[in-house]
């Protein structure tokens, strides 16, 4: 059975991240946010964005500790910066990686999105114009 | 119950002053999540709600009015409440940037969704009856998860 750390930030990065569920449902999964969203057993991670360079020192470490304490298979994010850090930390240290920009992205990908690119085997756009203008892939969307 | 939310990140104050301003001519009870510390006066107002707080207010809403943010539009939907999006504006500092007019545009027109593109709108929204939005099985959801679990499977 593989095994999946699914990581994202609190609010609606979370929430597509639990939507996806069924995605992961044969696999074991470890979830980790940056946010306490109330369940114990989700692993927290500092939060931090791209503007913010001592912050997200502080995260990229954070994320290699993540990755290496949980030894994932694959890691599938749904956003942002922690997600990001998290993902590029794991593809480095050779697991298999999904990126899924939050579906608030319908013009643009996310900077965090953008920064994942050579990193993500996967890496995906919720929105068909999006990916037209990216490449990222677009099979469909959480809504 | 109206049930406002500025969600975790920033205060709104366009948004909240606007409903203020709205409770005080209405009887319906308003509740405000502000992401500030301002106590408005004769309103029901938190801060920040834990997500079981957050989840009871959305439940026991006729209607939500948001910033548009996903995690609301997620939330209304898995309760099939209607929501009123109030999206955010990078030149009045209200974000970092206008991907909220983006994901406004981008959802508008769907069941149980409306936006008020000024807070202007909001009033006439409220005095009508919004559908409920539908939860019936998205194709898109669909192939997203299938694409997902035959990665994870390869």
């Amino acid at each position: 059975m593989a095994r999946i750390l699914a990581v994202s930030s609190g609010g609606g990065h979370w929430q597509q991240l639990k939507l996806l569920d069924a995605a992961m449902e044969d696999a074991e999964v470890v979830y980790a946010c940056s946010a306490d969203v109330g369940e114990p057993t989700v692993l927290r991670v500092p939060d931090c964005n791209l503007r913010t360079p001592r912050r997200l020192v502080l995260g990229l470490l954070a994320a290699w500790r993540l990755v290496r304490s949980v030894r994932p298979d694959v890691v599938v994010s749904t956003g942002a910066a922690p997600g990001a850090l998290a993902l590029i930390v794991a593809k480095l240290l050779g697991c298999r990686t999904v990126w899924i920009d939050s579906i608030a992205n319908a013009e643009c990908m996310s900077l965090s999105g953008r920064l994942t690119r050579c990193f993500a085997d996967l890496w995906m756009t919720q929105w068909e114009t999006v990916s037209e203008r990216s490449g990222a892939v677009y099979v469909g969307a959480v809504l | 119950m109206i049930f406002v939310t500025v969600g975790t990140q920033l205060p709104f104050p366009r948004l909240i002053g606007h409903m203020i301003e709205w409770a005080k001519t209405h009887e319906e009870r308003v509740v405000l999540q502000t992401g500030d510390a301002s106590k408005p006066l004769g309103c029901e107002a938190y801060r920040s709600l834990s997500s079981e707080q957050f989840s009871t207010f959305i439940e026991r809403a006729r209607v939500v009015v948001s910033h548009a943010g996903i995690g609301s539009i997620i939330a209304a939907k898995s309760v099939d409440r209607p929501i009123i999006l109030v999206p955010r504006h990078a030149r009045l500092g209200e974000h970092r940037n206008d991907h909220q007019l983006a994901t406004a545009a981008a959802f508008e027109g769907q069941t149980g969704l409306r936006v008020a593109w000024e807070v202007s709108e909001i009033s006439s929204l409220l005095d009508q009856t919004i559908e409920p939005p539908v939860s019936e099985r998205n194709p898109r959801y669909d192939r997203l998860v299938h694409r997902i679990k035959s990665f994870v499977a390869a």
